[in-house]
Order: C-alpha cells, then structure tokens, then sequence
C-alpha cells in the first residue's frame, strides 16, 4: 500500500495541453475518485499514475517515490480496464495468474493467491472457462481478479463499470467499495458518473478541462461546491441556477422575484450573481415566489416537478424534488421558496461562490 | 414459412401444378440460385480434375486418344523416373524453405509496419510491391539479374573486389535451387506481412498495456499475447501460403524452365514439361494428380489446427 502524490503535473500532445497544472495528494488506503464530463483529462491522468503515458511536467510520486521515469512494471500498480482487456486466449485462472507467472512465482503460490481472489470474487466455478464465455459482469470481475492477485500498492481503475447495464453497475459499485474495505489498498478510480463518485469515493476530486475545479469528501463537495462547474456536476438532479443581481440584502432575480440574499464572505452588492438552488431544498411556501406547474413525476417516494419562473417570454425551468406527494397539476401555479440557509450564491463573472454555509 | 401467396394456388384448394411449386418454394429456389455457382465450380473445377484424374489412368498421348492402363503411369513415375522423384523431393524443400523464411520475414514485417512510424501508409503500400507485379514480369527482371554473364550482382561485387568472377547464378544446380527459392520468398513476404499486419491491428492495444503493466517485457508480450492472438490468422494464411509455393509454376518456368540439369523442377513444371511439351499427356496427368495428396494433407493440418483453438469458439457450454 501506498500514497499517491500528483505535483503539478501536465500533459500535451504534441501542442495540444490536456492536463494544465494538477495536484491531488492521496494517501495510503484511501479510495479517491476522479470525476468529469467526458473528455477532461482523467484517463490521461490515470495512465500518467501507471506509467502509460510520459509526464510532460511535474511529479508523480508513488510511496514518496517520483516515479517520473519508472517504467510501469516497477511501479507495482495493477489497472482495471474500462474494456478489461482480458487475454481472450487464456482462460479465468491464466488470465489472473500471468503476472505472476512472468514474475517465476512457485506454483504453489499462484495457485493459492488466484483461488483466493476466485474466492473472494466469486469467480471459482469459472475458472477454466475463456473470457468469451463470461458476461459482461463476470469479465469485470475477472479484471479485478487480476489486479488483486497482484497484490499491489495501487489500484488503478478506468470506468470500470460503463460497460455494464445500470443494475449490474450498481451492485457492482458496492461490491468495489467493499473489496476497498477489505483490502484496504490505495485506489484511484475515474467514472464520468458523479453518482458513482458520491457513492463509492472517500475523497473526489473534481475535474474539468483539464484542471482540479475541487477536491473533497462526497458531501463537502454537495454542501459546500467551490463553483458553478461542482456545483453544476454534483448532485442529481443537477442543482437550478436562476441569474440576478444583489441589491439592497436582496436577490433580485432577473425572473422578476426576490429572496432574501444567502449570506456572504464578502459584499456583493450591485454585483451579477447566481442563485443556486437545489431540487431537493426547495420547498413548498405560500409567501415564496409563483411558479407554473410544467410536469409532474411522483415516484412514489418523491415528486419530481418541472416548473416555469418568471414572465412570458424570459421563462426559466427548474426542477424541484418533493419528499410529501403534492396534488398540483400541469398549469397550476405554486409558490416555493428554498428551505432556510440551503441557497448558495455565485458571483456570476468570476463563477465562485460567494455565499458561505449557515446549515 | 411465408410463400408469398399467389393469386392461383390460394383460396380455390386445387394443387399447385409441380412446376409452379418449383418456382416458388423455397428450398428449391435456393436450390436455383445455387445453380449457376455450381455450375462453374463443376465445369471449371471438378470436371478438369476429374478428366486430368482420368487422363493418368489411360496412356494418352498428344494427337492420339489413351487406353486405360490402370496405375501404369504412376508405377512408371516411382520406379523408374528418378526426375519425377527428385522433382517431388525439391518441391517439398522448395515448400518447406521458402514457407518457413516467409514467414518469419512476413511476420518480423508485419510487426515492424505495426510500430508508428512517418510515412506509415506510403512505406505499407512500398511493401506490396512484389505482390502486384505480374509474376513473370518480376521473373524476367530476376533472370537478368542472376545472369551469368550480366548480373548486377556479379557486377557490383566485382567492382568492390569482392570476387573476381561472375556467379554463376542460375547454371550451378544448387546456385539455381537457391536463386529461385529466394525469388519466391520476395515475391511471397508481402502477401504474409500484410496479412499479419491487418492481424495485429484487430488486437487491441490496451492487452499490450495491461501486459506490460503485468510485468510482461516487450518478448514475452510478443510470445505471450501478440503471437497467439495472430495463431488463427497465421493458420490461414500459411495454408495459402503452402499451397501456392507448392503448386508454383510461373517463376520457375521464366527463370529456369527447371534446368540446369532438371535441378529446379517443381511438379508442376515437370508436369507440364511431361505433359505438353513432351507430349505424354498420361504421365504429365499423373505427375499433376500426385500433387494432390500433398495438398490435401496440407489442408487437413491447418484445419484440425484451426479447431483445436478452444478459446476461439463461442459461448457455449
Ligand atoms: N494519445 C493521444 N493523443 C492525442 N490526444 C489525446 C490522446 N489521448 C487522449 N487525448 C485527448 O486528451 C483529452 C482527454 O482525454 P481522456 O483523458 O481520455 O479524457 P477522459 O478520460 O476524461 O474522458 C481528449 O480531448 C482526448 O482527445
Ligand atoms: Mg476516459
């Protein structure tokens, strides 16, 4: 096991900047998570930890050592695939033996360590079978059958589970998370899916473009997002943004309403903001601002609404989320308010939030 | 089943008369469109075949019509025609060489145009160059190459003082034997390195990474994952491989017609020569004839080898 240090750390191709300035310190055990829309940077990133990919600038450290010019196989990390990328001509048990194997271990010692990890995955039955004849569920863990008979200091994982139908995903997410527990290794772990991170991660670092945008525990980044890129990504449904201005302790939206202004660090007054409003804090007030019903979807355990803001012509949808079942219908007007302390405000230029946390 | 229903055998319950049924039903319309393809194979394959097996059963000879003898000719050709012999003999090691360096060279070229490299497509299409050039075309060039006395080769060697004669390329025996299974190997590398090249494209760079991230140098990704991902594509390709080299005819007839002193003689040109040239239409036939066992077992080892490929085969249990 082992702690992972990423010092500042750039990648380009050719003239094209992928990664422009990255720090992320992880230390040994934790299960880090790095998350972004499609395109930003984290598999690079990842393959730069492996050794995949040459670093164009800064450090990356494993255990403390700058592992800059190791080549891969000294960097005793084992990485799951987004593809698995299973050998197809060797079976389960080849598959998960092969470093060891190329390592000389005695046999004896193979044979233990893959049936464990058969074991461990529930892979022993198929053992002597070929990628082939495994589901897409089974190749998974195949792949992570391979890593864990490495035993290495570093889990690496690229999207492990996109390729796998949304039930499988979700018990596999907890069958991840669960093996981390056990094993306790240092995992670093990319997904698109801000779902996946707040589930499984204990630290997420947010990506974007090539940049750290915030990094954090899963709740940290809901509660408190440093701006509207985490504010905007973390969360489903994704947190409503209505535009403004502060003016005189008020938030005067461009809609027509006003609320009382979130409290601040700092004075806005007169300032562009962005009010941002998640669907689960906003909540039903006869003395809120007026919106007209668009849609309704009860789910039984919440309701989901899609509402209009605002007059003719500059109408705004939102969306807020229920806990109580509510009887309104497509063209009723309702009046909803966010729930005391929970609204956070942007400063609408710089795209910072502004607001500091009352809850 | 859904024949399409046609206005006279639906509804009224009378039978459809036997020709209609077989313009319609679909088993033999199939059987219909297998027709002309079928027709081809047997008028321009099997019935060859079958007339050339037939011919070297009888003494036919040209301008006069042959009497079946039985396995006269081959009991000829095996007891008596040490050049029938030795022709088979040098068609086997012909084979075996000329197969085995193309491909090792096909492969080593495969993997080398696999790396990135400038110019990748414009040095890949350089590649196939003996590929494309007419056979004979390339023969001839070779002839004058290995010339006796206009060699380019001798030329050279003798301007840098190497030796101070000509090579006697193609008039040695042996000199010959070599000369020809190397034209053959650069006519044949190509065809095998590009093979194999479209081979190592299907397989999926992220094994090579995860290989290497399981320790794997760069030999043992190439022995462990590279060449038994190509084993399916080698099978085919080695199989055409072995069965054009065994059946070469074109390059041997321009460049030495089989001489000197029948030293490179094929089968297939010995046939000919027995055959057309020599008029012995019967023995000619069964020289060619003896040709196919050989093919055949060719075929028969690439195919139980394709089969014992467990990993290949679908997901069934
Ligand atoms: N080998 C490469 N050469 C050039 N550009 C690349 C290469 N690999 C990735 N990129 C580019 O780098 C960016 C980030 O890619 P990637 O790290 O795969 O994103 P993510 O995994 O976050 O979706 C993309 O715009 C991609 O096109
Ligand atoms: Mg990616």
């Amino acid at each position: 096991m082992a702690s992972v240090d990423i010092r500042d750390v750039r990648k380009a191709f050719g003239a094209v900047q992928i990664i422009k300035g990255v720090n992320v310190e992880i230390a040994d055990g934790e299960f880090v998570i790095l998350v972004g829309p499609s395109g930003c940077g984290k598999s690079t990133l990842l393959r730069m930890i492996a050794g995949l990919e040459n670093i164009t600038a800064g450090e990356i450290a494993i255990n403390g050592r700058v592992v800059n010019n190791v080549p891969p196989k000294e960097r005793d990390i084992a990485m799951v695939f987004q593809n698995y990328a299973l050998y197809p001509h060797m079976s389960v048990k080849d598959n998960m033996a092969f470093s060891m194997k190329l390592r000389k271990a005695e046999q004896s010692e193979i044979d233990e360590r893959v049936s464990k990890a058969a074991k461990i995955l529930g892979l022993t039955p198929l053992l002597d079978r070929f990628p082939r004849q495994l589901s897409g569920g089974q190749r998974q863990r195949v792949a992570m059958g391979r890593a864990i008979v490495r035993d290495p200091q570093v889990f690496l994982f690229d999207e492990p589970l996109s390729n796998l139908d949304a039930k499988l995903r979700v018990q596999m997410r907890s069958e991840i998370k669960e093996l981390h527990q056990r094993l306790k290794t240092t995992t670093v772990y990319v997904t698109h899916d801000q779902i996946e991170a707040m589930t499984m991660a204990d630290k997420i670092v947010v990506m974007h473009d090539g940049i750290v945008e915030q990094i954090g525990a899963p709740l940290d980044l809901y509660d408190n997002p440093a701006n509207l890129f985490v504010a905007g990504f973390i969360g489903s449904p994704a947190m409503n943004f209505i535009k403004g201005t502060a003016k005189g302790g008020q938030f005067v939206a461009e809609a027509g309403f006003s609320l009382p202004l979130p409290k601040t660090g700092e004075s806005v007054e007169g300032e562009a903001v962005t009010l941002g409003l998640r669907p689960e804090y906003i909540r039903m007030d006869p003395k809120g601002f007026a919106a007209e019903v668009v849609v309704v979807e009860p789910t039984g355990s919440e309701t989901q609404v899609a509402l209009h803001i605002g007059k003719d012509g500059q109408q705004q949808e939102i969306i807020a989320l229920f806990r109580e079942r509510i009887s309104a219908k497509p063209g009723d007007i309702i009046h909803i308010a966010p729930m005391e302390g929970r609204a956070h405000l942007f400063s609408t230029k710089s795209e910072r939030r502004v607001s500091i946390t009352t809850v | 089943m859904t024949t399409p229903a046609s206005p006279k055998s639906g509804g009224t319950g009378h039978t459809a008369s036997t020709w209609e049924r077989l313009q319609s039903d679909r088993n033999w319309l199939g059987f219909w469109f297998m027709v002309p393809a079928a027709f081809f194979l047997l008028f321009f394959l099997a019935y060859p075949l079958g007339k050339g097996v037939w011919m070297s059963l009888t003494d036919i000879k040209i301008g006069r019509p042959g009497q079946f003898v039985g396995l006269e000719n081959y009991e000829e050709l095996i007891l008596y025609d040490k050049t029938f012999l030795y022709a088979t003999g040098f068609t086997l090691v012909y084979t075996a060489i000329a197969s085995a360096i193309k491909f090792a060279l096909g492969l080593y070229l495969a993997i080398l145009l696999n790396n990135n490299m400038p110019f990748k497509s414009f040095i890949r299409s350089i590649v196939l160059i003996p590929f494309i050039v007419p056979t004979v075309l390339s023969a001839i060039a070779f002839w004058w190459i290995f010339d006796s006395q206009f060699s380019i080769i001798s030329w050279f060697l003798r301007k840098i003082n190497l030796i101070d004669h000509n090579i006697n390329f193609l008039g040695d025996p042996l000199m010959a034997q070599a000369t020809v299974i190397f034209c053959n190997i650069w006519r044949g590398v190509p065809f095998i390195a590009i093979t194999l090249l479209a081979g190592l494209q299907t397989v999926s760079p992220s094994l090579y990474e995860a290989a290497t991230l399981d320790g794997a140098s760069r030999w043992q990704i190439f022995k462990n994952i590279t060449y038994p991902l190509l084993t399916p594509i080698i099978a085919v390709v080695m199989t055409f491989s072995v069965l054009f080299t065994f059946t070469d005819f074109q390059l041997i007839w321009a460049m030495t017609r089989g001489g000197p002193v029948n030293a490179t003689h094929l089968m297939a040109t010995y046939s000919y020569q027995k055959g057309i040239l020599g008029g012995q239409l019967g023995e000619g036939s069964a020289i060619a004839t003896a040709m196919v066992p050989f093919l055949l077992a060719a075929i028969m080892v690439s195919f139980y080898g394709l089969q014992q490929r467990k990993w290949q085969q679908g997901a069934k249990e």
